[in-house]
C-alpha cells in the first residue's frame, strides 16, 4: 500500500505545530523565572553586606541589617518543623502501613490532600482565631504553629509515598522471620525510606521558609531584637513585605537582600534534598 | 500407628482458603514429614503458594483472606492458635521467589532476626552469623565483605543470604516459595544442593515450577490443580508411576 502524501504532509505539519507550541510554552515559563531570578540577584547582591547578618533592622535613613528577622525566621521554622516532622512522619506511616484501605485512612488522606492545597492565608487566619485572639497578642509560637500546619501535609504526603514504595515482599520477608509489625516499620520501612522522608522534611522547610501570609496574622513583626517566642517576632518574609512596600530606598534594598537570602536558602535545601535522594537510590 | 507417621511434622486437614469470596484451596489433606523435602508442583494459580502462605499465617497481613480447617504443627492447630503469631513465624521460616535482602549490611541481615528472639554477645552473634552463612553455602563468598550492604550482592548470592537469614533463627519448618526461579542455572544448582542438605535438620516444603528441581530435591511431591490436591506420593511415584491422569499429563509436560 502506498501512503497518501497529503496525509503524511498534514501529519508532519501538525507535529511541527505541536512541537513549536510546547517549546514556546517552556521558553515562556523558564524565561519568566529567569527574569525574576536575574533581577533578584542583581538587586540583591548590591544590597548584600556583612552588616545584613550582624545588625538589626534600622529605622528609615540609617544603616542596618536583617539579624532579627533572620533569627526570628530560623527560630519559627525550627519550632514548626520540630512539631510537624514527628507528627507528619507518623501520620504518613499510618497511611502507608496501617491505614491502607480503611475508612479512617482514606478520610485522613483526603483531608491531608485538601490541607496541602489550602491557601496559606487561611491557615494564618485559623491560628489567629485559635491562638492570637484568645491570648490577646501576636506571638512567635502562633507563627510557628501556623508554619507547622503548612509543613505538616507536605511531610505526611511524602512520607506516605516513600514508605508506600517499599515492596510488600520486603515487609513479608521481615514478618516471615517473626518480626513484630512495629519493628518491620522501624527497622525495614523507615530504614529504606529514610532518604525520601528526609527529602520531604527539607522540602517542607523550603516551602515554609518563604511563607508570608500566615505570619502576618500570627507572629506579626518586631523591629527590635527578640527571641521571645511569646511575643511578636520578626521574620524575613514579613520584613521583606513591609520594607518592599515602603517609600524608603534603604529599606527597599534591604528587602532585596532578604529576598535573595531566602531564595538562596531554598536553593540550598533543594540541592541537599536532591543529593540525599540520589544517594539513597544507589 | 505405622512407622511412616512417626516423622510427621505438619498435618493439614480439610484446609479451605478464601481470597474474599474466591475459594483458592479446596479441602486439602496432607501430612508433611520431618527431615524430608516435600515439593508442591502444579500450574500457575493452582494454590501452591497460597498453601505455603497458610503455614506461617502470612495471609493474616491482608484483609479479606481467611482459612478454615486445621493445620497441626507439633500437636497444635496453627489456624486457631492464640497468642503471639510471631513466635509461630519464627518457628516456620520462609524464603521468597525474589531475593529480599534488607537494606543493611550482610552481617546485620543475619543478625537482625536473631536479635528479635535472643540476646547474644558479640562473639556468640559472630558465631551464629558465620554458621548460618556457612550452612547456606555463601560464607566463602562474603566472609570478607560482611559489612557491605546486602544489596551489593548478585541475585544468587542474595538468595543464599536470605536462606542463611531464614535458618539463623533455627526454625523447624522451612518454606521455600520458588527460591530459584529468578536465578541463573548455576545458582539454581547451588540452591538445589542446599535444599537437600537442609532437609537433614528441617522439615522443608518447596514450591516450584521447575519439575526437574522437584524431582532432584524432593522426597515427596504433591501435585495441585485448581485449588485441589490431586495426588500426593513419593517423588518417584509421582514422576514415574503417577496414579492420576492429570498428574501424568502435567509431569509429562502436556499442560501447565
Amino acid at each position: 500500500m502506498k501512503p497518501d502524501d497529503r496525509l503524511l504532509a498534514r501529519r508532519k505539519a501538525v507535529n511541527g505545530l505541536m512541537m513549536s507550541l510546547c517549546v514556546a510554552a517552556a521558553v515562556i515559563a523558564v524565561g519568566a523565572l529567569a527574569l525574576i531570578l536575574a533581577k533578584l540577584v542583581v538587586a540583591g547582591t548590591v544590597a548584600l553586606s556583612p552588616a545584613i547578618f550582624t545588625l538589626m533592622t534600622p529605622p528609615p535613613g540609617s544603616s542596618g541589617g536583617l539579624l532579627n528577622p533572620i533569627l526570628g525566621s530560623l527560630l519559627m521554622t525550627l519550632v514548626a518543623i520540630a512539631f510537624a516532622a514527628p507528627v507528619g512522619v507518623l501520620a504518613g506511616t499510618y497511611l502507608a502501613e496501617y491505614g491502607r484501605g480503611t475508612t479512617l485512612g482514606n478520610g485522613v488522606r483526603f483531608l491531608n490532600d485538601t490541607l496541602l492545597s489550602a491557601p496559606s492565608i487561611i491557615i494564618g487566619l485559623f491560628i489567629y482565631g485559635v491562638m492570637v485572639l484568645p491570648q490577646g497578642h501576636f506571638s512567635g509560637w502562633a507563627g510557628a504553629f501556623a508554619l507547622a500546619l503548612i509543613a505538616l501535609p507536605v511531610i505526611v504526603r511524602t512520607t506516605e509515598d516513600m514508605v508506600g514504595l517499599i515492596p510488600d515482599s520486603l515487609r513479608e520477608a521481615a514478618v516471615a522471620l517473626g518480626c513484630p509489625y512495629w519493628r518491620v516499620i522501624v527497622s525495614i520501612g523507615w530504614r529504606s525510606a529514610r532518604p525520601g522522608i528526609l527529602t520531604g522534611i527539607l522540602l517542607a522547610v523550603a516551602r515554609v521558609s518563604g511563607e508570608t501570609a500566615p505570619l502576618l496574622f500570627t507572629s506579626l513583626n518586631n523591629q527590635f531584637m527578640s527571641t521571645n517566642m511569646n511575643a511578636p517576632i520578626a521574620s524575613l518574609p514579613v520584613v521583606i513585605f513591609q520594607f518592599a512596600m515602603s517609600p524608603y530606598q534603604d529599606w527597599q534594598s534591604l528587602a532585596w537582600a532578604g529576598a535573595l537570602l531566602i531564595t538562596a536558602c531554598v536553593l540550598v535545601l533543594n540541592i541537599t534534598a536532591r543529593v540525599i535522594t540520589s544517594r539513597g537510590v544507589q | 500407628m505405622n512407622a511412616d507417621q512417626n516423622g510427621i511434622k505438619l498435618s493439614i486437614r480439610n484446609l479451605e482458603f478464601f481470597y474474599g469470596n474466591i475459594r483458592a484451596l479446596k479441602g486439602i489433606n496432607m501430612d508433611v514429614a520431618d527431615n524430608r523435602v516435600t515439593a508442591l508442583i502444579g500450574p500457575s494459580g493452582c494454590g501452591k503458594s497460597t498453601l505455603l502462605r497458610v503455614l506461617n499465617r502470612m495471609y493474616g497481613l491482608y484483609h479479606g483472606q481467611r482459612a478454615t480447617g486445621e493445620v497441626i504443627l507439633d500437636g497444635k492447630d496453627i489456624l486457631t492458635m492464640r497468642g503471639d503469631i510471631n513466635t509461630l513465624r519464627a518457628k516456620v521460616g520462609m524464603v521468597f521467589q525474589k531475593p529480599t535482602p534488607f537494606p543493611m549490611s550482610i552481617y546485620e541481615n543475619i543478625a537482625f532476626p536473631v536479635r528479635l528472639y535472643q540476646r547474644l554477645g558479640r562473639r556468640e552473634m559472630d558465631e551464629v552469623v558465620e554458621t548460618s552463612l556457612r550452612r547456606a553455602a555463601i560464607w566463602d563468598e562474603v566472609k570478607d565483605s560482611l559489612r557491605q550492604s546486602g544489596l551489593s550482592l548478585s541475585g544468587g548470592q542474595q538468595q543464599r543470604v536470605c536462606i542463611a537469614r531464614a535458618i539463623a533463627t533455627r526454625p523447624e519448618v522451612l518454606l521455600l516459595d520458588e527460591p530459584a526461579s529468578a536465578l541463573d542455572p548455576i545458582s539454581t544448582d547451588l540452591i538445589d544442593e542446599l535444599v537437600r542438605e537442609l532437609s537433614k535438620d528441617f522439615c522443608v516444603l518447596i514450591v516450584t515450577h521447575n519439575l526437574q528441581q522437584a524431582s532432584r530435591v524432593s522426597d515427596r511431591t504433591a501435585f495441585m490443580y485448581l485449588g485441589e490436591l490431586i495426588e500426593y506420593d513419593t517423588t518417584e511415584n509421582i514422576f514415574i508411576r503417577p496414579a492420576n491422569e492429570r498428574t501424568q499429563n502435567y509431569v509429562m509436560g502436556r499442560f501447565g
